[in-house]
């Protein structure tokens, strides 16, 4: 065992998978010599160079779509989309092109495609720069989404996404990079569609993506104190989504808060929120909670952000809610 | 050829010094914490704006960037205001919701400096447009990087000026990267400029070190937009001088000794010489400027370190007129739907009190 940050999983799998397949090819804006905006990149240009690890210009519709090129003709990209803000930029090669050309082609090519970006508030970047926009792809059939939380989840579902033949949307939170948490010696992956309960509990199901599962567990910690018992179920994946997991979880304990930093209305909370009604509709004794972002733009000021973006007292308040 | 007169001159200086010094206020006000988030630097670039926006009159619009204080300066900005914003304050130019990457002035025709890459080139064409649907005689000068024109949206609104003639002057500040990346490595060509050929627009380049150089350039091409002669693609050769922003150093990609020839190339002392060689200045009415300068800064930083910082519910306002959005249960006083507001999902799930 031992101890690494998100950042050096995210740079170890690279690394690990670059040495592996000589297929692989990095591609996206300033991951080369720089190591990246978020440093995450760091080393990998110098050991594999321009041929694998390849700066980009500012064009991500463009990088994305050769991404696509890529992985149509045998290769298999890892492509970078600096922040999530800018796949709004890369929308038509990633929803009209890389999410329907398997099954618009009647299955002839399949685009083995991994893009990397990442999300998260709580830098002051502001309403451009801080967006949590993955509950968008869930909404497009076609991509694999990851959105893990640990170094354990980021390492092992980053290597078995660039093995996985489907394009993957592969989601990381900028203010989880340097998060600490123990690994395995050796190599391991990570299958789609397994969540991972972080912590156990009866009283409450909390579910939680990405950065909210660190809060979400500092919650519990708080909550276990005045006497609620919070089981944390992290997904992991979106799609596919793990429902046995959460299901399993919610019919022990029939309250559920779900918890995911994208805006509230049409978020990861709304699709997990309609199956777990339906699937335990007769196990639930309290409405569905779900917190997120506020429906409003990410603001730059701190105190308008802290508000807007989820907390730890938030998850405590709703939890409190959903047992009462 | 435009000259500048004298006053204008003077103006040009002082405005260059102005931008110079809220730069270095933002270092100092950075690195010592009191500010959070990001900010882009334009001490270096300060020519660019400054030359550009002399040619322009108070109703002509701008549209800017990541790195924009140095454009709202130059069109008449209030420093004070935009200080109050890059730190957040109730009192900034948009009430502490964008900070330095969105800094707008509606009232000077700032039409907001821009997160995205290439963000405002699109809608800075519109405004084009409009001015010649509306026959209102304006013109809009859009400023970006040269790592922006590889976005595909500045192909598609310099190719929609070219058509349609628009008057846009589409101003290029070539500082030789986008973020790590130099422009040797990011496009084939040397000179932006050529690009306006592939679009039938007038393509021309500046020194962009050079206040003067560049306001002529700048000047040319708008008075070819005001007679309906179609829009200019203007490229400044320029430089910045620290990383790309406030935290990065900007060593790991360039070398002192690049970073070194530029600075003696610096627009500020070039515009003093010339201002003090042609008589238009004296040495003694240069100091005064730069101190009338500094205490302006000063006072800036005053005001905004003494305003307020937003409540956190002011995060509810401005989204939809006469409308506050659903603001947090549990936290502070709830933020409620405006009366009348007509939205379904008011509450989404947090807002909406238990039956
Ligand atoms: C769509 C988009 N992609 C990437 C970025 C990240 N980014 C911010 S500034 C920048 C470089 C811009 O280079 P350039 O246009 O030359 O302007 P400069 O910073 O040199 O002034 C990049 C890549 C962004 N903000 N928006
Ligand atoms: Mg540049």
């Amino acid at each position: 065992m031992r101890t690494i940050t998100c950042r050096q999983a995210v740079n170890e799998a690279l690394r690990e998978e670059l040495a592996r397949d000589s297929r692989i090819v990095m591609i996206g804006e300033d991951i080369g010599p720089y190591g990246g905006n978020f440093k995450v990149t760091e080393g990998l240009w110098r050991e594999f160079g321009d041929a694998r690890v390849l700066d980009t210009p500012i064009s991500e519709n463009g990088i994305c779509g050769v991404g696509l090129g890529l992985a149509i003709t045998g290769m298999r990209p890892i492509v970078e989309v600096m922040f999530s803000d800018f796949t709004a930029n890369a929308m038509d090669q990633l929803v009209n092109q890389a999410a329907k050309i398997r099954y618009m082609s009647g299955g002839q090519v399949t685009p083995t495609m991994v893009v990397r970006t990442v999300i998260g508030g709580g830098r002051s970047s502001a309403a451009q720069h801080s967006q949590s926009l993955h509950a968008w792809f869930m909404h497009v059939p076609g991509f694999k989404i990851a959105i893990p939380s640990t170094p354990y989840d980021l390492k092992g579902l980053l290597k078995a996404a660039v093995r996985m033949d489907d394009p993957v949307m592969f989601f990381e939170h900028k203010m989880a990079y340097n998060m600490q948490g123990e690994v395995p010696d050796g190599e391991w992956l990570i299958d789609f569609g397994k969540a991972d309960v972080k912590r156990a509990g009866d009283d409450v199901t909390v579910v939680a993506t990405s950065l909210m599962v660190y809060r979400a567990l500092a919650a519990a910690e708080k909550l276990e104190s005045e006497g609620i018992s919070v089981e944390v179920v992290d997904p992991r994946t979106l799609i596919p989504l793990d429902m046995d997991t959460i299901a399993a979880s919610v019919r022990k304990t029939g309250r559920v808060v779900i918890v995911d930093e994208g805006h509230v209305t049409c978020g990861v909370g709304a699709e997990i929120a309609a199956r777990i009604a339906y699937d335990c509709f007769d196990y639930l004794d309290a409405p569905i909670e779900r917190v997120g972002t506020l429906d409003v733009p990410i603001p730059f000021s701190p105190p308008m952000e802290n508000y807007v973006v989820p907390s730890e007292d938030d998850i405590v308040f709703a939890v409190k809610k959903a047992a009462r | 050829m435009a000259v500048p007169d004298n006053k204008l001159q003077i103006e040009m200086l002082r405005k260059m010094m102005l931008i110079r010094a809220f730069e270095e206020k933002i270092k100092y006000l950075f690195t010592r914490g009191a500010m959070a988030g990001f900010s882009h630097l334009y001490d270096g670039q300060e020519a660019v704006a400054v030359g550009g926006c002399a040619a322009l009159t108070r109703d002509d619009y701008i549209t800017s960037t990541h790195r924009g204080h140095g454009h709202c300066i130059a069109k008449g900005g209030d420093v004070a205001k935009m200080m109050a914003e890059v730190l957040g304050r109730r009192t900034g130019y948009c009430k502490g919701k964008g900070g330095s990457m969105h800094i707008f002035d509606a009232s000077l025709g700032i039409l907001g400096a821009n997160g995205i890459v290439a963000g405002g080139l699109p809608m800075g064409t519109g405004a084009g447009l409009k001015a010649k649907l509306t026959g209102s005689g304006q013109v809009t000068m859009c400023f970006f990087g040269d790592g922006t024109t590889n976005q595909g949206t500045f192909h598609e609104s310099l190719n929609m000026a070219g058509l349609w003639r628009l008057p846009v002057v589409y101003v290029c500040e070539n500082n030789g990267y986008g973020i790590s990346v130099s422009q040797a490595r990011h496009q084939a060509i040397r000179d932006v400029a050529v690009r306006a050929e592939g679009y039938g627009m007038v393509g021309a380049i500046a020194d962009g070190n050079d206040v003067l150089d560049v306001y002529e350039k700048a000047s040319a091409a708008v008075e070819r937009a005001r007679r309906g002669e179609g829009p200019t693609l203007l490229e400044c050769k320029t430089y910045r001088y620290g990383g790309h922003h406030v935290g990065d150093p900007g060593t790991l990609y360039r070398s002192n000794e690049e970073v070194a020839a530029w600075r003696a190339k610096d627009p500020i002392p070039r515009m003093i010489a010339h201002v003090l060689d042609s008589g238009v200045m004296t040495r003694a009415e240069v100091d005064t400027l730069k101190a009338e300068v500094d205490a302006e800064i000063e006072a800036a930083a005053a005001y905004s370190l003494e305003s307020p910082l937003p409540e956190p519910e002011e995060a509810l306002d401005d989204l939809f007129i006469g409308f506050r959005a659903t603001g947090r249960e549990g936290r502070g006083a709830r933020g409620g739907c405006a009366a009348g507001a007509g939205r379904a999902e008011c509450g989404g799930a947090e807002g909406r009190p238990r039956a």
